[in-house]
Order: structure tokens, then C-alpha cells, then sequence
């Protein structure tokens, strides 16, 4: 199960097929080895290698099914939750088994934030949703300061400064993602997880959640699992392409197929199946 | 109704023949419940209304005196029910106040702790219990809880005697442990089984997003609790208690076993009192004329009493929620 060879953090190796430009020492957030996930009895995906660089967008692509969900919960250890689902292989956060025992993971969800599909706001003010993060946590500094620089952050600010003491509901559906996104932001993580952030809004609303990843990338870590391959393309460093793989007793497998630079992915990926599924959605 | 009033405008001539069949059938259904809405109303009004006339000889005799004053001397056509509503309040909180904790920790217990195997059986045997009269559970007190109270109030009396108020609250002479208190535990017992089954059924709606997003910030079980299930549940949680509040107040014969039947307005719970339900049927019988009226009387102030609570906690909620403003 586990791999004795750890590389260490900071001499992060060089990815394969990587030679557009001369990479410095990439720095990595996260080293998936063997990553696996079993539902009860069930595996749902499997083979995950990969490591997420920090400071990078990474994306998350595939079909539907094929466990780009249930892998991003494990790098927050939100399986933890679901009753039955297991964590195999290694998955190291800067370098530290995410599964030691030791490891406390809450802790570890307050560094690895996540923003989920629907927008899920409290049914709180606007104010104290992005401040129940600081709050639970003890934060100890000028809340209001803080709520506004994660609201700030989320360009969200000059849209609600004015109505913090309202609910969270009067807003629409892409304020309230990018409410939920400072919520997250407000808890000072270092890790963004986002699953399919923008699958429920408009056009406007996604593009402007897009324009913020690319912004928030400066001092974020953003893994992204979407549905939409031109969101990728446009906003991703570097893609994963996951597919199911049905066996011959008719089980469903979840698997990576191949990670790389986002723009090899889309213009020249070396798996057939990746492109596919590329050529397949852009035809 | 709005999608009518829309769609009317747009394509008038267009809807008078070629109606989808399912309009009837809605219409239809509207009517009936708005029939049904008004018929619970009216009968509301009629049961009001007979009862109250009922009474008036008492409310027209004692005036004022008849909800203010606590003597109740029916031989010196004395007819003050203070006494009574002060000890249906006072069993009714003591009541509440041990049950409501105690309801939603089993109600979290099952949607958020118990594994998951445990949880169907439990679920079913509090649904269950919630169904059972509540008589029974008085019956049981009564034989088993009644017996073994006397030496544990004088215990607790004991523990606390030297604490300032709650020195004189847990105090009293409970006739064979007949008392506030007594009563009030045994409607404890009566209405945890409800508010726990509806409790639960609330808390069960909570949207796992809502849960998700408070754990995927570091959140603790708790601290989820009073982000996402509380928040989420407030309306269910206060029907939840008004439920119980009204089996808890319109209790009757298990009160009235266990009440001592001594009417007195006092801090000391471990005293014997008395309560309107029980009062009405430990009276009603050998009563005539004003009497009569006077205990029917209770009926009616019983009747205002759980409405007003009620009307109390829906407005207090609707405004806690509109500050909120679920839009
Ligand atoms: N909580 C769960 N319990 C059991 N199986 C699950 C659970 N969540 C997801 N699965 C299964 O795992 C597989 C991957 O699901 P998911 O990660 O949601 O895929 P994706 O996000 O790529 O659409 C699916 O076959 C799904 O049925
Ligand atoms: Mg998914």
C-alpha cells in the first residue's frame, strides 16, 4: 500500500512530457500515489498519480461517474464522512501522510477548503457566513476586517457591503457561490477545492467565478473538478483526465487516465481515450 | 395561481377550449382545501362559542376575579382559577424544560451519531412510542416513578438547601410524593417520545449540502450542529414543542393522580397543587349551576392559554426567520 520512495517536498519531480519551458523546482501541494477509493466492497476509482503543484489551477475533467467527486474528497478527507468509503494508497499534504492517524482532520479541512456544486449557504446573514469559519476557529484578530477582505477576495464585496446583516438567500445563485467562495477564503486555507463550482449558474455568473480563479491563483492552491472542458482549457494549468473503466464483470472503475499540462491535454494528449473525450464533447 | 394570472394575458383565446385536463382536478383540489381551511375554522369558533356561553354565568358573577384570583371555594361561590393556570404553567415548563433536551440529544443521536444499522430500529421504536396514549405513560409513573420520588426530593431538597433561590424552588411537602414536580416529570416522560419523533423528522431534512459545507471548514460534529441542523430546523423544532406543549397542558387524569389536587400559587416545587384539566374532571361531577360553569370556565381559559402560547412562538419564530429573510 504504501510506496517507500517519498520524494521530498521540495525537489518535486519534474513531469513527464514537460518541456515548453524550463521548469523551475515545481513546489507540491499534494503527491497522489495509488490514490484509491472503495465504497463498502465497491472500488469507485483507482490508479490516481499525480501531484498538485502549489499555486496552480488544476482541473479535474472526465465523464460523469467516473469518481471526480469522490477523489477531490479525499485530498479534504470529506470521505471521512461516508459511511463505508475508504482511502487507499498515499496521499501526502506537503509532504505528510493525510491519512496518519495522527493527522487531525479538521485541521487539515481548515487548510484545504472547498467550494461544492450548489451553492450552500447558511441560512445566516450574509456577515455571518463568511464569518462562521474565523468563528469556530477562534479567530482572534478584526472579524470585520477579515470578512471584508475574504468578501473582497471573492468580488463580492462592492456588491453586498451595503446588505451584510441580510440573508444569505436574497442573493442570486452566482453572488451566493462567490459568498461560499469567501466563506472559504475566510478561514485562511491554502488549498481550494472546488467541485463543479459553476455547474448551476448562467454563463455570466461562471465567467465571472472563472475571472476569480485566475485571480485567487496568486496565493491559492485551486484543484477544480468541471464538466465543462472549455472552462478547463481556459482557466486550468494543468488537467487530469479521469474515465471509467468497465471491467468484465460489468464493475465500474473510475481511473486516471493522464495528467499533464493543460494545453498538451487539449492539443496533442497521448492517451487516445483522453482525446476521445476531447474531440468527442468540441466536435 | 400566479402561472393563471400569467399566462392569461399572453394567449387569451387560446386557453378557452383546449384547457390541459388537469385543471379541473387542481381547481378542484383548491376548493376542497380552502373548504377545509374554513370548516376547521368554524368549528373552531363554534366550539368557542358554545363553551364560552356555557361558562358565562361564572365569567359574568366573579367578573375579573374569576382568571385573577387564586380562592376557590365553590361552597362560598368563590370561583378563582389562578391557581389552576399557574399550576398547568408551572408542570407544563417543568415539563418542557427536562423533555426538550432530552428529546433533541436523542433526535441528534439519531441523525448524526448512531451508526447506521442502529438507526432504523430506533427510529421505528420512538415513532412507535410517540404513538402510544400518553395515559400509559402516566400509568407508569404513577406505580413505578410516584413510589420512589418522597426520598429523592428530600435528597435533593438536602443538596440544595443552602443555594440561594433554587434553595426554596427545590422545596415543599409533596403528600406521597405527590406534587409540581411529580406531575411535571411524568408529563416529561408523556411528551418526549412526539417532540423526539417529530424533532428528528425535522432534523432529517437538513440538506447534506448545508452539513457539508460547515465540515468542510474544519467544523466539528457540534459546531456543524448549530451551523447547519439548528438553523435549518428552527420551524420543525417549534411545532416540535408546541406539540408537545399542548399534550403537556391538556393532560388530564395522569396529572390529576399525581398533582396532590391542592390548589396554591408557590416557588416550592416539590407542593402539592393543582391543574385546570385535572380539576375539570376531579369536579365536574358533583357540579351545578355557576360551579358548573366555573369549571367549564377552565375549558375555555385552557383553551386561550395553549392558543396564545402558540400565536406567541409562531410570531417570535416568523420574526427571527424574517430577520433572516428566507426570500
Ligand atoms: N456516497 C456514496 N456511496 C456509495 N457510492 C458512491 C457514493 N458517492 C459516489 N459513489 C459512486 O462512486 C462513483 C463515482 O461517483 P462520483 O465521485 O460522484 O463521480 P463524478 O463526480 O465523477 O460524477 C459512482 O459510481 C457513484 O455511484
Ligand atoms: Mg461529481
Amino acid at each position: 500500500m504504501d510506496e517507500i520512495d517519498v520524494t521530498p517536498a521540495n525537489v518535486a519531480p519534474v513531469i513527464e512530457g514537460v518541456d515548453e519551458q524550463p521548469e523551475t523546482a515545481r513546489e507540491v501541494v499534494f503527491e497522489i500515489r495509488d490514490g484509491a477509493v472503495r465504497y463498502g466492497s465497491n472500488l469507485a476509482v483507482a490508479d490516481v498519480n499525480f501531484d498538485v503543484g502549489a499555486r496552480e489551477i488544476t482541473a479535474i475533467i472526465g465523464p460523469s461517474g467516473c469518481g471526480k467527486s469522490t477523489f477531490l474528497r479525499c485530498l479534504n478527507r470529506m470521505n471521512d464522512f461516508i459511511p463505508g468509503a475508504k482511502v487507499e494508497g498515499r496521499i501526502t499534504y506537503h509532504g505528510e501522510n493525510l491519512y496518519d492517524p495522527k493527522v487531525d482532520a479538521a485541521e487539515v479541512r481548515r487548510r484545504v477548503g472547498m467550494v461544492f456544486q450548489k451553492p450552500n449557504p447558511f441560512p445566516k446573514s450574509i456577515f455571518d457566513n463568511v464569518a462562521y469559519g474565523p468563528r469556530i476557529n477562534r479567530f482572534k484578530g478584526d472579524l470585520h476586517d477579515l470578512v471584508e477582505q475574504a468578501l473582497t477576495r471573492a468580488a463580492l464585496w462592492d456588491e453586498v457591503k451595503d446588505k451584510l446583516k441580510k440573508s444569505a438567500y436574497a442573493l442570486s445563485g452566482g453572488q451566493q457561490q462567490r459568498l461560499c467562495i469567501a466563506r472559504t477564503l475566510a478561514v485562511q486555507p491554502d488549498v481550494v477545492l472546488m467541485d463543479e463550482p459553476c455547474s448551476a449558474l448562467d454563463p455570466i455568473a461562471t465567467s465571472r467565478i472563472e475571472d476569480l480563479m485566475v485571480e485567487l491563483k496568486r496565493d491559492f492552491t485551486i484543484v477544480i473538478v468541471t464538466h465543462n472542458m472549455q472552462q478547463a482549457a481556459r482557466v486550468s494549468d494543468m488537467t487530469a483526465f479521469f474515465t471509467t473503466d468497465v471491467g468484465e464483470d460489468a464493475s465500474r472503475v473510475g481511473r486516471l487516465v493522464e495528467f499533464d499540462r493543460t494545453h498538451t491535454i487539449f492539443t496533442s494528449p497521448s492517451d487516445q481515450r483522453t482525446e476521445g473525450y476531447i474531440t468527442g464533447r468540441f466536435g | 395561481m400566479a402561472i393563471h394570472s400569467e399566462l392569461l394575458p399572453a394567449s387569451p383565446e387560446h386557453l378557452g377550449d383546449s384547457r390541459p385536463p388537469g385543471r379541473g382536478v387542481d381547481r378542484a383540489f383548491r376548493l376542497l382545501a380552502f373548504a377545509g381551511g374554513i370548516l376547521v375554522l368554524v368549528i373552531l369558533a363554534l366550539i368557542a362559542y358554545s363553551t364560552i356561553s356555557k361558562a358565562w354565568p361564572a365569567f359574568r358573577d366573579e367578573g375579573i376575579d374569576y382568571f385573577t384570583s387564586d380562592v376557590w371555594d365553590p361552597a362560598h361561590a368563590a370561583f378563582g382559577t389562578l391557581a389552576f393556570s399557574f399550576g398547568t404553567l408551572v408542570i407544563s415548563v417543568i415539563a418542557l424544560v427536562i423533555s426538550v433536551p432530552v428529546s433533541i440529544g436523542i433526535a441528534l443521536f439519531i441523525t448524526e451519531v448512531s451508526p447506521r444499522w442502529l438507526r432504523r430500529p430506533v427510529v421505528t421504536l420512538i415513532d412507535l412510542l410517540a404513538a402510544v396514549p400518553s395515559v400509559v405513560y402516566g400509568l407508569w409513573g404513577l406505580l413505578v416513578l410516584v413510589p420512589a420520588l418522597p426520598g429523592f426530593y428530600q435528597d435533593w431538597h438536602d443538596l440544595f438547601a443552602d443555594v440561594p433561590v433554587l434553595g426554596s424552588v427545590f422545596d415543599g411537602n409533596p403528600i406521597a410524593g405527590k406534587a409540581f414536580m411529580t406531575a411535571g416529570l411524568i408529563l416529561a416522560v408523556m411528551i418526549t417520545p412526539i417532540i423526539t419523533a417529530v424533532t428528528r423528522e425535522t432534523f432529517a431534512t437538513v440538506p447534506q449540502a448545508q452539513k457539508d459545507a460547515a465540515l468542510a471548514m474544519g467544523a466539528t460534529r457540534w459546531e456543524m450542529i448549530r451551523a447547519a441542523v439548528f438553523p435549518h430546523s428552527r420551524s420543525g423544532m417549534t411545532a416540535a414543542i408546541l406539540i408537545g406543549l399542548g399534550r403537556a397542558m391538556g393532560e388530564t387524569i395522569a396529572v390529576a393522580l399525581v398533582i396532590g389536587s391542592s390548589p396554591q400559587i408557590t416557588e416550592k416545587l416539590f407542593s402539592s397543587g393543582d391543574a385546570l384539566p385535572s380539576v375539570i374532571v376531579n369536579q365536574f361531577g358533583e357540579s351545578t349551576g355557576t360551579y358548573q360553569a366555573a369549571l367549564i370556565g377552565m375549558g375555555v381559559v385552557l383553551f386561550f392559554l395553549t392558543l396564545m402560547i402558540g400565536v406567541i412562538a409562531r410570531t417570535v419564530l416568523a420574526r427571527s426567520e424574517r430577520k433572516l429573510g428566507a426570500a
